[in-house]
């Protein structure tokens, strides 16, 4: 690989850090009594309110429909994850400084295989959320579930959800498409 | 000779009044599509000014928004009120708390709003209660009574709780003059044993907390209003007193006979002076002191033992008397700081005193005599003009940000405006009828925002549906923007509007508690989780610390109460939710309801009389399966052993 490969490819790891200071994906909940805004902040290590107590709100408000409580401790992924990402952004570098472009498709196939097992995961969890409801519920609507959407919106009840990627995975597709840029044009380079 | 003219005057305003009501139907029908846009607030808009109101006699503080004319809020201040269980709470009873004991009602007068640099800085609300001298402090991030503290030495409260331009102090002077200290002597002998005070009550830079910093002896005339200096008159304030006579009967003849009473200038800065070199003598008063503990969100009363007194004999130089003509009412200060102006209320003219040629005539000492060594001004080295047909019975003053001042006249039933500096009239209008109090959104400080006047009418009448022999008092909203002042609302309040302050929403909206922080509640029986839920017996004493959250209370079986028990009910609000209140009640309680913000802890006491199971429920509509949000205590015999159980869903 060409020295300005390399850097970008270090650029490409390094930037993943940002995953750690910003949500990687957000689901907003809009409600009618909830004129000031009501969401959750999908972290690769937690979960959070969008506002301070969101999350106790939404657990709250969620025991109406026998929804279970959403734990972020309860939740193994978040633990995992943080790992998966600092194993990547070690081996991004690890490739720069060994400049060996089998290192670079190993990182980046592994980069799109736990992006598609992440994002199969998280639907998972919506689905078993969304599904899994207690039986004595004060609310029971029959064949009415509650997943919400992986990308886009759904009317749940009185609520309206919508779900959207957020800077954290901005920043992993924007590590991605580096990685891709720089095999491609080194492909070109080799051609000629 | 004087009475009878005072009377054909006050006859003649009258009948000029009824003239006037008489043809005023027709005057404000024009414009009216003008007015209601300018008055207009969108659904889901916001006001552009939060208005204070006293609630007068309902001794509460009314919150209303301009130019809606909304009512948002009721503060209970001075009275119980049995909705939010102000009063009635265990948590709260001891703010009602005085040296008299526990007293369920006040009389509300003026609200004031604390100052930095002479303008309203939105921190805290201070209002008076006239009846048992009392000054409150109310939190504006929480739209609460935080603090009131009784004042000694004091009866009829009445000129207060006005401010100096950085919260230094808040003022307090004696409508009543009474014996000080309080002893057995006959009424008639007034003159020898009677005594006004003016007290200064300090409030803390950051808390807000207020004591009393100096009380100044007066002699026994009554004190009736007040307002601090700012700019060059900063150091000094200024009260109007009528009663020079020294009437303790029929005063409304007897007080009235005076061609002129006074207006006492004060300067506190020498008065502090004063008091730091040990002028000041420390004499054995009673007063409670009541303040919303933040932490445990309970009040605390404290009975003060000592305060300091200041006789003027001891303070040389430190109070004047300005003659100001007819029983003044109020006293208002410009923004300069330069002009005070007394609505003499039963004057024809309406005085307007300089500060500096005020300053001059003590320099010079262009004295007419004095009052028990309290030297009495000229009035021609101190006056500075006179308005002249300020309409009939002048009372009080505020100022718009453009040099004019508006002075409410009861008698004739109009706001007039004038300008400051040439004091002629240039505009006058009708209001319905006979304001108080008028209000110009910080129309009393050195920066007004002018736009409106709200008028505080004494007389409502035929303005509104009519509801029985009782109506509702009233305010009227006017226009002051342009050259002529235009009606463009009434709307009813609550009690006597005594006096209003306005003040900018965004000024207070952005610091708007929306809960308590679970987390921060020490409440000694707060349950911050189920967990923390208990029943427990102590004695004759049956604790409940119960949770209340949607839509359930935990627990919500209980068992082991007695009768003869004395049983309370802690009820923490689980909840961190904006605007989920909860409410709780128990069925036969000689006793308010609780209700219960997010994160906070409320107690009821309940004395069971009867065996038998009593449902509690939640009064506040808090969600779909409020209906359902109930419990059940169990009350055994007296003489009987029950087991002590409570349970949740079994």
């Amino acid at each position: 690989m060409k020295k300005q490969s390399r850097i970008l490819l270090a650029i490409a790891s390094i930037s993943l850090i940002l995953v750690f200071f910003f949500p990687i994906w957000r689901i907003y909940l809009d409600a009618p009594q909830y004129p000031e805004g009501l969401g959750l902040n999908i972290w690769v290590n937690k979960v959070t309110g969008l506002n301070s107590n969101d999350l106790e709100t939404i657990n709250g408000l969620n025991h109406y429909i026998g929804m279970e409580k959403i734990l972020p401790d309860a939740i193994p992924e978040l633990s995992i994850m943080p790992w998966i990402i600092i194993a990547l952004i070690g081996w991004g570098l690890f490739a720069s400084i060994i400049n060996k472009k089998w290192a670079v498709y190993v990182w980046l196939c592994t980069f799109i295989i736990v992006g598609a097992v992440g994002l199969y995961d998280f639907y998972q969890w919506e689905y078993t959320y969304g599904h899994n409801l207690n039986p004595d519920a004060p609310i029971k609507i029959p064949g009415m579930s509650y997943q919400p959407p992986l990308i886009g919106q759904k009317q749940l009840l009185n609520i309206n959800a919508l779900s959207i990627p957020f800077v954290g995975t901005y920043v992993i597709l924007f590590s991605v498409l580096i990685s891709f840029f720089v095999l491609i044009k080194k492909k070109t380079v080799g051609k000629n | 000779m004087i009475k009878n003219k005072i009377f054909t005057l006050l006859i003649s305003g009258f009948i000029l009044g009824l003239v006037f009501t008489g043809c005023s139907n027709q005057q404000e029908a024009g414009g009216t599509d003008e007015a209601a846009k300018r008055v207009y607030v969108a659904p889901g808009q916001y006001d552009e000014f939060y208005t204070f109101m006293s609630g007068g006699f309902s001794g509460q503080v009314t919150v209303y928004g301009i130019p809606s004319g909304r009512l948002f809020k009721i503060i209970p201040v001075f009275s119980q009120d049995a909705e939010t269980a102000y009063g009635y709470s265990e948590e709260t009873k001891a703010m009602l708390n005085t040296s008299y004991g526990f007293i369920p009602w006040g009389d509300a007068h003026h609200p004031e709003l604390s100052e930095t640099d002479g303008v309203h800085d939105g921190k805290w609300l201070f209002i008076n209660e006239n009846n048992t001298p009392r000054v409150a402090r109310i939190d504006l991030t929480e739209f609460e009574t935080a603090e009131i503290l009784e004042l000694p030495n004091s009866a009829g409260n009445h000129g207060s709780p006005f401010i100096t331009e950085n919260n230094e102090y808040v003022v307090a002077s004696t409508r009543f003059s009474v014996p000080i200290p309080q002893k057995d002597v006959p009424i008639k002998s007034y003159k020898e044993n009677f005594n006004g005070t003016i007290s200064f009550i300090k409030v803390d830079k950051t808390s807000g907390e207020m004591s009393i910093g100096f009380q100044i002896l007066v002699p026994g005339f009554n004190y009736d209003l007040a307002h601090a200096g700012k700019g060059p008159s900063h150091d000094w304030a200024f009260f109007t007193c009528y009663n020079s006579e020294q009437a303790n009967s029929l005063l409304e003849i007897n007080a009235s006979r005076n061609d002129k009473d006074f207006i006492a200038a004060v300067n506190w800065k020498l008065a502090e002076k004063y008091v730091s070199e040990g002028k000041a003598k420390k004499v054995a008063a009673n007063y409670a002191h009541n303040h919303m503990d933040e932490k445990t969100q309970t009040a605390v009363s404290v009975m003060n033992k000592e305060v300091l007194v200041l006789d003027p004999k001891d303070a040389p130089g430190m109070i004047y008397y300005i003659p100001t003509p007819k029983s003044p009412h109020g006293v208002d200060v410009d923004p300069t700081g330069q002009y005070i102006v007394g609505g003499g209320k039963l004057s024809t003219v309406l005085p307007v005193h300089s500060f500096d040629k005020m300053i001059k005539a003590i320099e010079n000492k262009e004295f007419d005599g004095d009052v028990d060594g309290i030297p009495i001004l000229k009035y021609d080295a101190v006056i500075a003009g006179e308005v002249k047909e300020p309409g009939l019975g002048p009372l009080h003053t505020e100022f718009d940000d453009k040099g004019f001042a508006y002075t409410t006249a009861f008698i004739s039933s109009e706001i007039v405006k004038w300008k400051i500096g040439t004091w002629e009239v240039v505009d006058r209008v009708q209001t319905y009828y006979s304001p108080g109090h008028l209000n110009v959104p910080g129309g009393d400080t050195k920066k007004p925002w002018g736009k409106y006047v709200i008028s505080l009418n004494k007389i409502t009448k035929d303005r509104y549906l009519p509801t029985g022999p009782a109506l509702c008092q009233s305010a009227q909203l006017f226009d002051i923007s342009g050259d002529k002042m235009k009606l463009l609302l009434d709307f009813p309040t609550i009690g006597e509007p005594h006096y209003a302050q306005s003040i900018p929403a965004e000024m207070l909206m952005k610091n708007s508690k929306k809960i308590y922080k679970l987390e921060d509640n020490e409440h000694p029986y707060a349950a911050k989780g189920v967990k923390e839920t208990k029943v427990e017996r102590k004695g004759n004493e049956f604790h409940v610390t119960i949770g209340a959250s949607r839509s359930h209370f935990t627990p919500d079986n209980i068992e082991g109460a007695k009768v003869g028990d004395k049983v309370y009910f802690h009820v923490t609000n689980f909840e961190q939710d904006w605007d989920i209140p909860h409410g709780f009640a128990v069925m036969g309680n000689r006793n308010s309801e609780l209700l219960i913000m997010p994160g906070q802890t409320r107690t009821i006491l309940w004395e069971p009389q009867k065996v038998g199971v009593y449902p509690f429920y939640c009064t506040d509509f808090c969600s779909a399966l409020h209906q359902e949000m109930q419990g059940y205590i169990r009350v055994s015999a007296q003489n009987s052993n029950p087991e002590i159980k409570y349970t949740l869903g079994e």
